[in-house]
């Protein structure tokens, strides 16, 4: 417990906290390069998932792709392409585009696969055009699972970030690299929790907009449906004394 | 008018859904395409906004081959009604019923004027307009998907089961909404179901498909049930089972209309 609040005091230490060196710095490094890797994944995987989903070609490729990309261990690439592109951010930001593609890329089509078919058959027997169907329909509807998918994309480079010190690419993982091999706890541990907060909220926040893009016409009768499912059983099961009567 | 000319349609599967079909269908009249699931009565009704293409054979609209009109152009001046209506639900009804006039160019003020218009012509309380679609009746989003069939002031309306999915008391108000409206309006309507009672409620034309599109019987409701083409026709409408059999009983000094059963159907009046 005495470390963990040695690493909170490390945290709250002026010394340790501006300057190019200290973890605001890096903690800007972590999100930079968290957003730079899902935004670069986001626009190759998005107009990708969305021809898979529109068009049901190359689903099986896709769907093996992403299962596939997902068994990548990280660090084994990030160590590859570091021997490739030499120390610096670009193997770490390649690796986690890498990372970030499969969520993504199912988030996108899987939003569109998970739409009623009757409702895009409808869509087209009312005279839109494909790319109508596309943008009007599929689009909207399909944004939560996208955004889900983008908020794990998120999740998961975040965490992995860390790594990117290996290959001299800074951001947080300096501290918890510099911390072990100094055997300066603290300092590891303070960054490790500053990774662990950062992902909270930005779950969070995830959270939160996943819920807002939720088309409202599609939860505007939810509410009721999960109040008569759940509570009645519940009641009922409580009671076996009167079964039967 | 719409004619069916020599029309085949195969899928790609092999299955021959419709085979060396003709038949015309009268303007600003009612058609009904009626027959068991898997004789082809939908493939005929999407055949007509190109929803799908024929394999051989034509189809013409007042003269014109569909063939050589372009699919979206043709199936936003042809209103769409299908089972469960097949709303947007992510748009209000207002936006839902004004969606064509909008893909024409209509501004969209203009569009949800009509639009408002429509929910009184086809018996919506205006309070709907900004609902969304899951927020109503199984009833109420029919109407919806009728009033958004009519919204571009369409010649054609093709119903495909429309009426399927609601309960017998919320149809039976559908349907005689639908005779008033056909009749007010003028439209060709073009109405698929299984339901023979319902084609001969709502038909002017009634079309008994067996399997394959082969047609069994084209006639008004009063000729097919006055001279059932043949075997199949005659149980298809129930005149072997005695539900079409009437006869007069006279109960104190009343005609009373029985069926072969001698079960009471109504009265006759003088």
């Amino acid at each position: 417990m005495n470390l963990f609040f040695d690493g909170i005091a490390w945290i709250l230490d002026s010394a340790n906290q501006g300057g190019p060196g200290g973890w605001i710095a890096r903690l800007g490094e972590q999100l930079a390069y968290t957003f730079g890797a899902v935004a670069i994944a986001a626009v190759i995987a998005v107009p990708l998932g969305y021809l898979v989903g529109h068009t049901g070609r190359g689903r099986d490729l896709a769907v093996s792709l992403s299962g596939g990309f997902r068994a990548l261990p990280s660090l084994g690439l990030l160590i590859l392409l570091g021997l490739g592109l030499g120390i610096g951010f670009r193997a770490p930001l390649l690796t986690f585009v890498i990372l970030a593609i499969p969520p993504i890329l199912a988030g996108a089509y899987a939003g569109f696969e998970a739409i009623d078919r009757k409702t895009i058959d409808a869509a087209r027997a009312l005279g839109m055009t494909e790319l109508q169907i596309v943008g009007r329909v599929e689009v909207p509807l399909g944004l939560p699972l996208l955004i889900g998918g983008i908020r794990s994309g998120v999740l998961q480079v975040v965490a992995t970030a860390t790594l990117a010190a290996y290959v001299s690419g800074g951001a947080l993982g300096v501290f918890i690299f510099e911390g072990f091999s100094t055997r300066n706890y603290a300092e590891a541990l303070g960054a490790s929790i500053l990774v662990t907060v950062l992902a909270l909220v930005l779950e969070g926040i995830f959270a939160l907009i996943q819920r807002l893009v939720v088309p409202r016409g599609v939860v505007a009768k939810e509410p009721t449906e999960i109040r008569t499912r759940s509570s009645r059983p519940v009641a009922v099961a409580g009671l076996p004394a009167q079964e039967g009567k | 008018m719409i004619e069916f000319r020599s029309v085949t349609k195969q899928f790609p599967d092999g299955t021959v859904a419709v085979e060396g079909f003709d038949l015309v269908i009268p303007p600003r009249k009612t058609t009904v395409l009626v027959g068991s699931s898997g004789c082809g009565k939908t493939t005929l009704l999407r055949m007509i906004n190109r929803m799908i293409d024929p394999t051989s054979g034509s189809i013409l609209i007042d003269g014109e081959d569909t063939a050589s009109l372009a699919p979206v152009k043709l199936r936003r001046r042809i209103g769409y009604v299908m089972q469960n209506s097949g709303l947007l639900p992510h748009r209000k009804v207002i936006d839902n019923v004004a969606t064509v006039p909008v893909l024409n160019g209509v501004p969209k003020k203009k569009a949800r004027a009509h639009a408002l218009e429509l929910l009184d012509t086809v018996g919506l309380d205006r309070s709907l307009a900004g609902k969304y679609p899951r927020q109503l009746s199984g009833g109420q989003q029919q109407r919806v998907g009728v009033a958004r069939g009519l919204a571009a002031d369409p010649n054609i309306l093709l119903m495909d089961e429309p009426f399927g999915a609601v309960d017998p008391i919320v149809r039976a108000e559908l349907q005689q909404e639908t005779i008033r409206l056909q009749a007010g309006l003028g439209k060709t309507v073009v109405f698929v179901t299984h339901d023979i009672d319902e084609a001969f409620l709502l038909g002017h034309q009634v079309v008994i498909l067996q399997k394959g599109g082969h047609i069994a019987q084209v006639g008004t409701p009063a000729e097919i049930l006055a001279r059932p083409a043949d075997d199949f026709v005659a149980s298809f409408v129930g005149a072997d089972k005695g539900k079409r059999k009437l006869r007069i009983e006279r109960v104190d000094g009343t005609d009373v209309v029985v069926d072969e059963n001698g079960t009471p159907t109504g009265v006759l009046q003088p």
